[in-house]
């Protein structure tokens, strides 16, 4: 389920532009590099960061071990035990969270600009020292197993899981990000501070930052912060890997009155020339907007759901065009036929005119709208480094966007979109398949 | 999730947060002549506003056996009128580049656009358009009750603790309509009529009944001669009866209620108190008590360090995770939860023995000085970080007027929380604290697991 948060993540980020951000490319005496965007109309600061590398690398059988990194580093640092740390994070208004995705570590920070010498030395503490002490070890180890247990009852975890079995069998990709009760069992306290070694470094770092904080002032706290950290992290490399397309339907028995259901085949990278007409070919097919052809077609016209989407997912070393959807278990076949046919009628036919012409103005039209809090702009700007777009990328985009033909994206469906190649992963008692 | 979101849970706790954060919006307002009030709240860090109707009717406002009519009505706004027909609506704020949802609640219903600046006026004309001119038929609304069953079924039917939420609510409020869910029950939404939602559109959808709340790059300079032109015209309804509803009597027997389910994999354990609203209180003039009882909250429940979490989940080792919750941002009555998870191979009785021996405590001893001292300035420094969020201030002001509350109650809130006492604290806590009016409430897994977890 991660994954599928990284997923939106990326999409998230790929619809911006902004004239109102001017970011700074900081680069500190020892080495950090961060984006600041300066924003003095309230006292508070905001951070982002990101050590790339994810739960893809959990080394064979302890699957999770990045998940159970991210959620024990905030519990006891330095001279600081679990309750000590929490407590002056609570008692200085300090939030700070980590999370693991399938190809990153990453947490944020937000605090009053009052605290924050405070917080940026909880935050040293927390990627510099963690304790990771055998009390916080085990209750952490039990809420992630209680997670785990609940998620094998859940539908959308479900459907999840065995989605990325059936693309990726194998692979790195398919590895379960929380892990499984047994992998997290088998992980020990060595092996957490291995893998804030081998991966917490400064080559490794991306830091987006917004607020109340001079560029200045900021360079010295991050050389507070990150200074010590080691100057590389530890290489890796993961085999390309496309989904596998055997166009199947694999059904998950669980015993619940609706199903969930998740399609994909093949995308297409970040990097790719053809990104943008394939991004804008999705918005009509089921991207974010209600005037979708899979919304109409699935919930407006049939009312076979309450949600339904597609989405672009590139990550690093594969690529995916997926969606969701959900509905009662007697409506399951007649919903997949439904999407099978938008699927091949975008393929052979592409999008109009209109459609093309409409979907530029939205795409283009709400760029404004990411902008809406710290947190969101400190993410972007954590995420246009990790997908190398360029400082500049904000005064681009809505370029990159108007520039697609009708041409190239009713080339990019013909070449990228298979409705045979579609894998289906239902989760529930689907009737009649 | 998408569109059209409803519902209590998320909302509600969502709403609470956001209240916790209020004080420092500044707002401004006015009220049309045909009784529509109308709030700006400025913020110009973007070139974006938030636009936001809300009308002052939710869930709990439905006649008796039509639960599920003010979400159901809520997505039927989006379907069209003459002048906007066959969902035009939505396909118009896109192709503006806007972002549009909805959302129902016990208490009020609220629609929102988020659109660049020079779009504003767009998104109001359509919105006016359709407060007044929407195009009902049964070719419409058929489609969409299958819509809301599926709804139901992703958020209800398919989650064994929003089931017992549920069973919860029907026991806990003995008589008052937030008893039934706002999705509705199945059955009683299968029998919606045409003419019960054309009905609850004529009585409820009119300016005398809404609020217009515009945050973002605007000042009220520019908002108000927009607010006059697209929804100054519309006439009022004489006809808006006041919201009358069945009232909950006092209750003389806490309630205790289990439910087992094949899907459950971690038993909980919720115990709910009958608790005032910040409505009711001001009625009284004892507002003092909802603030003392958010402090005490905090305190005992909010965080790994709160009594709670200390007590069952870091010295006790009994629980997964353990707090309180109370939000008070309703018209009727509120509830004072505790919760926790016990950890696998602790019996929820224990679990739930150490629970109360911690209330106990609470009760015999009191909160102290540094204990409500530090959860207030936490809770205030809530009200500076909500100034962040560009449409914040727009969610928290329209659903504090919609349930009632006046902006002064939003400004003050920082202050109001800032004089809580010690004594209030602890008066609080033993006002509300009472067994019989009170409902328990256990999710188990199915059998063998269920005997294991005992």
């Amino acid at each position: 389920m991660k994954r599928f948060f990284f997923a939106f993540f990326v999409l998230a980020v790929a619809p911006f532009s902004a004239q109102a951000v001017d970011i700074q490319n900081l680069r500190t005496d020892k080495g950090i590099t961060a984006w600041l965007v300066e924003d003095h109309s309230n006292p508070i600061i905001t951070l982002s960061l990101s050590f790339r590398g994810g739960a893809a690398l959990d080394p064979e059988g302890k699957e999770g071990l990045a998940n159970f990194v991210a959620s024990t580093i905030d519990e006891g640092a330095g001279d600081l035990d679990s309750q000590a740390f929490q407590g002056t994070m609570r008692n200085n208004s300090i939030s700070l969270s980590f999370s693991a995705g399938l190809e990153s570590l990453s947490g944020s920070m937000q605090a009053l600009r009052e605290n924050r010498e405070t917080a940026f030395e909880l935050l040293r503490l927390a990627v510099n020292e963690p304790r990771f002490d055998e009390e916080a070890m085990q209750r952490i180890r039990a809420q992630i197993s209680m997670i785990l247990r609940q998620h094998s009852q859940d539908p959308d975890r479900l459907a999840a899981r065995a989605f990325y079995q059936q693309l990726f069998p194998g692979h790195p990709y398919s590895k379960p990000t929380n892990g499984t009760i047994e992998s997290v069992a088998s992980i020990t306290a060595d092996d957490m501070k291995a893998f804030v070694k081998r991966r917490f470094a400064k080559n490794n770092l991306v830091l987006g930052v917004v607020g109340d904080v001079s560029a200045s002032e900021l360079k010295s706290l991050l050389d507070k912060t990150f200074g010590d950290l080691p100057s590389k992290a530890t290489g890796w490399a993961l085999p390309e890997r496309k989904p596998s397309q055997d166009g199947g339907i694999s059904v998950v028995e669980h015993a619940s009155p609706q199903s969930v259901i998740m399609f994909g085949q093949k995308g297409l990278k970040r990097k790719d020339p053809d990104f943008y007409p394939a991004y804008v070919a999705n918005y009509v097919l089921g991207g974010g907007s209600f005037a979708s052809r899979l919304f109409a077609e699935v919930r407006e016209k049939r009312g076979l759901a309450y949600s339904i989407y597609s989405y672009l997912a590139p990550y690093s070393y594969t690529s995916l065009w997926g969606g969701k959807v959900g509905t009662a278990n007697e409506r399951v076949k007649e919903t997949l036929e439904i999407v099978k046919a938008e699927w091949k009628r975008m393929a052979e036919k592409g999008v109009s005119q209109k459609e093309l012409t409409d979907a530029k103005t939205y795409l283009t039209g709400s760029y404004h709208l990411r902008f809406g809090s710290s947190d969101a702009i400190a993410g972007i700007l954590v995420s246009m480094q990790v997908h190398d777009l360029g400082i500049d990328f904000l005064d681009q985009r809505n370029g990159l966007v108007e520039a697609v033909t009708l041409e190239q994206v009713n080339k990019v469906v013909q070449r990228l979109l298979n409705p045979d190649d579609l894998v289906f992963v239902v989760a529930g008692q689907p009737k009649g398949l | 999730m998408h569109r059209r979101l409803s519902f209590f849970i998320a909302v509600l706790t969502f709403w609470a947060a956001s209240q916790a954060q209020a004080g420092v919006f500044d707002p401004q307002t006015v009220t049309l002549k045909n009784g529509m009030q109308v709030v700006v709240v400025s913020n110009h860090r973007a070139p974006i506003v938030s636009h936001m109707v809300w009308y002052k009717v939710g869930s709990a406002d439905e006649p008796e056996g039509k639960s599920g009519l003010a979400h159901f009505f809520e997505h039927l706004m989006f379907k069209g009128t003459k002048a906007y027909p066959d969902g035009a609506f939505s396909k118009i704020v896109a192709r503006n580049g806007g972002q549009e949802n909805a959302f129902t609640s016990y208490d009020f219903t609220a629609y929102y656009q988020n659109v660049a600046k020079d779009r504003l006026s767009l998104v109001m004309k359509l919105e006016a358009d359709r407060m007044r001119n929407l195009t009902l038929t049964k070719e419409v609304i058929e489609p969409e009750r299958l819509v809301i069953l599926e709804e139901r079924r992703s958020r209800v039917g398919n989650n064994p603790a929003a089931l017992l939420g549920e069973q919860v609510n029907a026991s806990f409020f003995v008589n008052h309509p937030y008893r039934n869910p706002i999705v509705g029950w199945a059955h009683e939404v299968e029998a919606l009529s045409l003419k019960d939602l054309t009905d609850f559109y004529d009585r409820w959808y009119a300016p005398n009944n809404a609020i217009l709340v515009v945050a973002g790059d605007i000042t009220p300079e520019e908002l108000k001669p927009l607010a006059e032109k697209y929804y100054g015209t519309i006439p009022a309804n004489p006809d808006l009866n006041g919201r009358v509803r069945a009232q909950e009597p006092p209750h003389y027997a806490g309630r205790r209620i289990e439910m087992s389910d094949p899907r459950v994999r971690q038993v909980s354990f919720y115990r709910s108190y009958m608790a005032p609203s910040f409505i009711q209180a001001k009625a009284k003039e004892e507002t003092v008590r909802v603030h003392a009882l958010e402090v005490l909250a905090e305190i005992i429940g909010s965080g790994p360090t709160s009594r709670l979490s200390k007590a069952l989940v870091f010295e006790g080792r009994l629980a997964v995770s353990a707090g309180a919750s109370y939000s008070p941002d309703r018209r009727g009555p509120a509830k004072f939860t505790l919760w926790g998870s016990p950890l696998r191979g602790v019996s929820v009785d224990d679990m739930e023995k150490a629970l109360f021996a911690e209330i106990d405590k609470l009760l015999k001893d009191g909160v102290t000085e540094q204990e409500v001292a530090e959860a207030q300035k936490r809770l205030i420094a809530e009200a500076i970080f909500a100034r962040d969020g560009f449409s914040t201030g727009a969610q928290v002001l329209g659903s504090a007027l919609a349930i009632g509350k006046s902006i002064e109650d939003v400004e003050n809130w920082p202050d109001q929380i800032a004089k809580v006492t010690v004594e209030e604290v602890n008066a609080a806590a033993r006002a509300v604290f009472n067994e019989k009016s009170s409902v328990t409430a256990v999710l188990l897994p199915d059998e063998p697991e269920k005997e294991a977890a005992r």
